[in-house]
């Protein structure tokens, strides 16, 4: 039943995450009309054959917009990940394997950001750095590091008193190379797990920016921003909220159940 | 009460490590505060002048400490935009945000803990695989769409309330709670999933314990066994979890304001942050960071509270 239910979980996940990405890439390579391309005979035109998901207040395409929106939302997430998980890592690993009076120093100033809600944080490099694509990558890419470094540190600092470490000590491995060949390997399990989660939050955090107009700026669709602009035309239109937050849901959907298969 | 003290004193270090950072970070980068407020077309002398008058040519540690006491005394600055304190503009915002997040959080417990102990005692029964189905799919709702999704369905399909029609809580106070009932439910719902699942697994987790079947075999029924002796411990989990999802409500707040068009802390914060508004944003930002810690610190002193090996291992 455990396990069924750990397959079924991750058949699931893997087929969201699958229609996901081939929703967005063929949507990139199949002749549709442009994102941005504007007509006002459109307006409002609700969802058919020829204009699946309906148009929006200034006649796009909002098929293409979704598609193009998803597309930014994905890479601003991989983006913000992969700085997190990066200097995530590499603070985590030094912090967790020398430990002493700078991991001390560290972790509390790693606390005192933990405690603060990483979309506060978000918002408060946007303040200093404008609002923009790059920006939200980074922004976001720096409130997610200290909960990878702190995922991080912890594996090290279980695995450095482990009798593989010591070994590979005595055979004279340098620091470096026990962090980096021998205990990060070991780490990745609780780390891809953790990567995951974080993208699935970057997700989120992203959405949650555009939405508040300081993501991706328009008239470069997100989804965010297309939910905060579809708000206003809600009762006329509900076909223009409903399918830019479906898509944010699948995304979050498939790679949250991914994760949940992953768990113990 | 070792315990207790030790806390408070770590969130009055964090609280300074917060502040020093913002006020450092807004200093670097936002430029002369003279300028900004007299414009770039102003003479050395005045310029000179207001910065005497603002201290602005003291140390930034100086600086960081005048400002720190201010701020406890409730002088948190002029706005640069407006030209009216920053107290004035804020503090009677910060009820309606505070009471949106206490109302979220009182509903992400009444709908998480009774749904989390039906689906662990029927578990694998029809009615816990839907709820745990519907339960992932709201998890992945981000709050603004489910704020969204509620306007569409109680605005517009029961038409019970009107998207936008805010009231003020000075003039109904009545009709205030009803209208952020709608907004706290939008922040409680995909919590409250997360919080479900876990006390579900939480609670999974003791059938087997030994623990667990003693108090059968001494004649307690289910509910007894679940009531007076799991869920003190299946709990603990869950008390970290909404202590973190406290943090997350008060800092979802500022985006579902704007979905309901309500005019709490974040609505100024936004503004203020594509004004460029610095002493604003900086007093808002210092006020949520502080809302949050002392959160944070309740939340470790009640686990401690229930959990007595906490505060033991401590000593």
């Amino acid at each position: 039943m455990k396990t069924n239910k750990k397959n079924f979980n991750f058949i699931l996940g893997i087929g969201i995450i699958i229609f996901m990405v081939l929703f967005v890439f063929l949507g990139r390579i199949l002749p549709l009309r442009d994102a941005n391309a504007i007509d006002a005979t459109l307006k409002f035109a609700p969802p058919s054959l020829k204009h699946p998901f309906g148009c929006d207040n200034f006649g796009r395409e909002i098929l293409s917009r979704v598609i193009q929106g998803s597309f930014s939302t994905f890479c601003i997430a991989l983006g913000t990940v992969f700085i997190g998980t990066f200097f995530g890592i590499i603070i985590g690993a030094l912090t967790g394997y020398f430990g002493g009076l700078v991991d001390e120093i560290l972790m509390r100033i790693n606390d005192a950001i933990f405690a603060f809600p990483s979309i506060l944080l978000a918002l408060l490099f946007i303040s200093l750095l404008g609002p923009g694509t790059y920006q939200v990558v980074i922004a976001l890419g720096i409130a997610f590091i200290p909960s990878f470094a702190r995922i991080v540190r912890g594996e090290f600092l279980k695995n450095r008193n482990m009798d593989y470490v010591k070994c590979a000590k005595l055979l004279g491995a340098s620091d470096l190379r026990i962090m980096v060949i021998h205990i990060l390997p070991n780490t990745l399990k609780v780390l891809l797990n953790s990567v995951l989660i974080g993208f699935n939050n970057a997700v989120l955090a992203e959405a949650s920016m555009s939405f508040l107009g300081i993501g991706v700026q328009p008239p470069d669709p997100s989804l965010g921003r297309m939910l905060s602009e579809a708000q206003g035309f809600l009762f006329k239109a509900p076909n223009y909220a409903l399918f830019p937050g479906l898509a944010i849901i699948l995304m979050v959907l498939g790679f949250g159940l991914l994760s949940d298969s992953f768990e113990k | 009460m070792r315990y207790a003290l030790k806390k408070i004193v770590t969130m009055m270090i964090t609280v300074i490590v917060v502040t020093l950072f913002v006020y450092i970070a807004f200093n670097l980068i936002s430029g002369d505060p003279a300028i900004s407020m007299l414009g770039t077309n102003a003479t050395p002398e005045r310029l000179n002048a207001l910065r005497e008058e603002l201290h602005l040519n003291d140390p930034v540690i100086v600086r960081y400490f005048r400002w720190l006491i201010a701020l406890f005394k409730g002088d948190m600055g002029v706005s640069y935009s407006y030209r009216i304190d920053v107290s004035t503009m804020i503090f009677d915002k910060i009820p309606v945000t505070a009471t949106m997040a206490a109302m979220s959080f009182i509903l992400m417990i009444v709908i998480s803990i009774p749904l989390g102990i039906h689906t662990s005692k029927y578990q694998g029964g029809v009615l816990d695989r839907i709820i745990m189905i519907l339960n992932q799919i709201i998890m992945s709702i981000p709050p603004f769409f489910s704020g969204i999704l509620i306007t569409l369905i109680f605005g517009r399909i029961l038409k019970i309330f009107t998207p936008g029609g805010y009231v003020s809580y000075s003039n109904d106070f009545g009709g205030f709670l009803w209208y952020m009932f709608f907004p706290s439910l939008a922040i409680a719902l995909p919590k409250a999933t997360m919080a479900v699942k876990l006390l579900r697994g939480s609670l999974i987790s003791e059938y087997n314990m030994d623990y667990v079947r003693t108090a059968y075999s001494k004649g307690n029924t289910t509910n007894g066994v679940i009531y007076n002796h799991m869920l003190k411990n299946a709990i603990l989990p869950v008390i970290t979890f909404l202590g973190m999802a406290l943090t997350d409500i008060i800092a979802g707040s500022i985006i579902v304001e704007q979905v309901f068009g309500i005019p709490g802390l974040g609505r100024i914060l936004l503004t203020s942050i594509s004004n460029r508004d610095y002493p604003v944003v900086m007093a808002i930002i210092v006020i949520i960071s502080f809302m949050v810690l002392v959160v944070n610190m309740l939340v470790d002193i009640i686990y401690s509270l229930i959990d007595p090996r906490i505060s033991f291992e401590d000593k």
